[in-house]
């Protein structure tokens, strides 16, 4: 019994700890003066992935730079793509005026929850079904990072000529061969690694690309080995579309160039990194939760571009060639004014053949079937208008020089 | 050097077991281990944060029960990890150790799943249903019995198997979703036939159907014939075989209700929760579902506690990581893994005592 009574002192001690832990915390609210938003975030995984850390990183700055409090924003991690997604929306719908959710496969699930919600904003990245749900409240968002992955592109074809060149900057077929980790063979996928591989083709003109699917957006053991074993089979240079640091820790175990993709790895790997594209979401965030507080209508379909701010490319990594912030300002500043195309048709053919024509996927019905041209001229170039139909990517084809294989 | 037997030294404190212990000690022990589980987490979750514990218990509670949906989503959770220790637990009591519930449930999904999306629209949806729900429980069966069969007859290690069976079926799934979905995004859209209709509400079916599961269970497991061999066999392979229960049979037998109900749960998650499917859709309920069944020692009444127990936590948890803003998931695996640990440490004080060194040598000597 002494025993008990010991135990219940410990336990009552604890408690009296707890009751003064919390009266030294005065932080109650003083009033509600001033109505803000109250914006919620939804993410698939946990910061430990550099896709949701990501977003959450941008998501924090915007509502520091909008003056929203830790208690006027919310971030609720963990929520796979399933009917758990739409609870989590419909309870946050509750208290919040602006809920969004950072991946594809939350898409229905929000849907659901803004029909039930006609009050409440729903907001979702790289989702492909807002321009045909035609709900005011559901709105989906991208960028057009396809210019930051060929800017990347750019700085990886520097760094090929400066390892491989010879004394005229030519690069031989072998060491002309890169190698890229994909997700999943989807338009997200295909678009950003055929971009990439455009910006290393111009400079690199002989330049091929080995691609490998993990069929996982999130797998560290599978992007790493797949990663690895695209080096053994002769790549001179790594990137990746995946979300987790696979593909970067083994590029630096074997000192090979990585161009990373959602952030710098300078910090783990000092030795292979050259640079990174990434979208930041910031100006996105702060561009709804203004439409919001001034009562304006959010774009239902909005593509961040390099002008908004959203399209970026990290500073460059101490591995990167000499004179590529040269050629990478120089670059950007004709994307900027419509001088270069990313998908120029000139720059590359579809089996052996130029692109005239490309009907694409843009409204996603489920049916797969392809409806609208997304070919066009403009400035005397033909090119292929990603992003323009509606935000997420739906450039799919496999242009010549890539080797796609689907494991 | 032995002169004077009071020089032997007691060692402070000495571990004994108990003959038996009063349930109100039971009882005492496990608040003790929650409550200072709890404390604890919450005293570390301050210190990543500026909240106060309040706030942890606060948000805690309003986690789990906070809402009516919230209220109702915590009982359809609790009613899952049921279903899922329900499909663990003869197979446990037969000493076969099935760490392969979540392949089970996953492949019940899929069977589902795959009725949906191949027969979805063709044939009316009662029917589909019905196809539905022997697909997944056929499925998850079959998952289960082929280590049972290796172990029946090769004696093979039924852990291992099981465990791999697992990444099989993952497998599987990852492979239908690349075959199914062309667009190649890897996300199956919610299938929009075959959906169970809803009884009363959308969360009670799984409640209701793993509640009469795990009574049914208890009647199997202490008064039928195949509950006593089946206890039998765990106790010693020797002696069943002794009395003459033929043990290859009874270890398939068992493991094709095993698979059975985990390919229920799986025709659940399909049916009448996600109507979709990926990897992740088991949600490691076959690994919770070995600690809600070891914790409640193999009582099936006992498991619905520990199961609505986890699930509050973890519903409870969710909530605390809004509040705290923990969107690193390394600090909520801590915070649950210290509660987890606590509740798992009670069970040797329930076996075992502390006794310490006595301080007055007369007391000893009377």
């Amino acid at each position: 019994m002494k025993k008990i009574l010991a135990l219940l002192l410990v336990a009552i001690m604890l408690f009296s700890v707890v009751s003064c832990g919390k009266t030294e915390n005065p932080d109650a609210p003083a009033s509600d003066e001033k109505v803000n938003v109250k914006a919620a975030l939804i993410c698939l995984h946990g910061d430990s992935s550099t896709y949701d850390k990501n977003f959450i990183d941008a998501f924090k700055q915007a509502c520091a730079n909008k003056g929203l409090t830790a208690d006027d924003y919310t971030i609720v991690t963990d929520i796979p793509e399933g009917t758990a997604c739409y609870d989590q929306a419909a309870d946050l719908a509750e208290s919040y005026d602006l809920i969004f959710a950072d991946s594809f496969g939350h898409e229905p699930y929000m849907i659901q929850a803004a029909k039930e919600n006609p009050e409440v904003e729903f907001c979702h990245a790289t989702g492909t079904k807002a321009h045909t749900e035609k709900l005011a409240n559901f709105h989906n968002a991208f960028a057009s990072i396809y210019e930051g992955r060929f800017l990347a592109g750019v700085a990886a074809g520097m760094k090929l000529v400066e390892l491989h060149g010879d004394s005229e900057g030519k690069v031989s077929d072998e060491n002309a061969k890169i190698g890229y980790v994909g997700a999943f063979p989807y338009a997200e996928v295909i678009s950003g690694y055929t971009s990439f591989y455009l910006g290393v083709k111009s400079v690199v003109e002989n330049a091929t690309m080995e691609v490998r699917y993990t069929n996982s957006w999130y797998d560290e053991a599978a992007e790493k080995t797949t990663a690895l074993a695209l080096i053994d089979n002769g790549c001179k240079l790594i990137s990746q579309h995946a979300d987790s640091w696979g593909a970067p820790t083994a590029c630096e175990e074997r000192n090979i160039p990585n161009v990373s993709y959602n952030g710098s790895t300078v910090e783990k790997c000092p030795n292979t990194f050259i640079i990174a594209s990434r979208i930041n979401w910031t100006p996105y965030f702060e561009y709804i939760i203004d439409c919001v507080r001034e009562d304006k209508a959010i774009d239902t379909d909005w593509t961040g571009t390099l002008a908004t701010g959203s399209v970026e490319i990290t500073a460059l990594g101490t591995a990167a060639a000499e004179g590529t912030q040269e050629k990478l300002d120089e670059v950007k500043k004709g994307l900027a004014d419509g001088t270069i195309k990313v998908f120029d048709c000139a720059t590359f053919t579809v089996n052996g053949e130029v692109l005239t024509s490309f009907v694409a996927d843009v409204d996603d019905a489920g049916d797969y079937v392809p409806e609208t041209e997304v070919v066009e001229t403009a400035n005397g170039i033909t090119f292929v208008n990603e992003s323009a139909k509606r935000s997420a990517p739906y450039f799919n084809i496999i242009i010549d020089g890539i080797t796609a294989i689907t494991e | 050097m032995k002169k004077n037997k009071s020089n032997l030294k007691e060692p402070f404190v000495r571990i004994v077991k108990r003959d038996s212990i009063k349930i109100h000690k039971v009882i005492l022990i496990y608040a003790f281990a929650i409550i200072g589980g709890l404390l604890f987490s919450g005293l570390i979750s301050m210190m990543f944060s500026e909240k106060g514990l309040g706030d942890f218990f606060g948000s805690l509670f309003a986690g789990a029960i906070g809402s009516e949906r919230k209220f109702w989503l915590l009982l359809q959770d609790t009613a899952l990890l049921l279903g899922t220790s329900m499909a663990l637990l003869p197979a446990f009591k037969m000493k076969f150790w099935n760490l392969g519930g979540n392949g089970q449930i996953l492949v019940g999904c899929l069977a589902a799943i795959a009725c949906m999306f191949y027969l979805g629209g063709k044939i009316a949806d009662s029917l589909l249903i019905l196809i539905m729900l022997l697909a997944s429980i056929l499925a998850g069966a079959v998952w289960a019995a082929i280590p049972a069969f290796f172990k029946a007859k090769f004696n093979t290690n039924e852990s291992l198997f099981t465990l791999m069976m697992n990444y099989i079926a993952q497998g599987l799934v990852s492979l239908c979703i690349t075959i199914w979905v062309k667009s190649g995004s890897g996300v199956l859209a919610p299938i929009s036939h075959g959906n169970i209709p809803e009884i009363g509400n959308k969360y009670l079916l799984p409640i209701i159907m793993f509640f009469i599961i795990a009574a049914l269970m208890h009647v199997y497991l202490r008064s039928s014939k195949h509950g006593y061999e089946i206890s039998v066999v765990g106790e010693s392979v020797n002696t069943a075989k002794y009395v003459g229960i033929k043990v290859d049979k009874v270890i398939v037998r068992t493991m094709i209700l095993s698979g059975a109900i985990a390919g229920l749960v799986g025709f659940v998650l399909a049916g009448s929760i996600n109507h979709t499917i990926s990897t992740a859709s088991a949600n490691n309920m076959g690994f919770t579902g070995i600690m809600t069944t070891w914790l409640a020692a193999f009582n099936p009444l006992m498991i619905i506690l520990t199961s609505f127990f986890i699930t509050f936590i973890s519903k409870g948890m969710v909530e605390v990581r809004k509040t705290f803003m923990f969107t690193n998931d390394s600090i909520s695996n801590i915070v649950v893994g210290i509660v987890y640990f606590a509740v798992i440490i009670c069970s040797f004080f329930i076996n075992y005592r502390l006794v310490f060194r006595k301080k007055e040598k007369e007391e000893v000597k009377k």
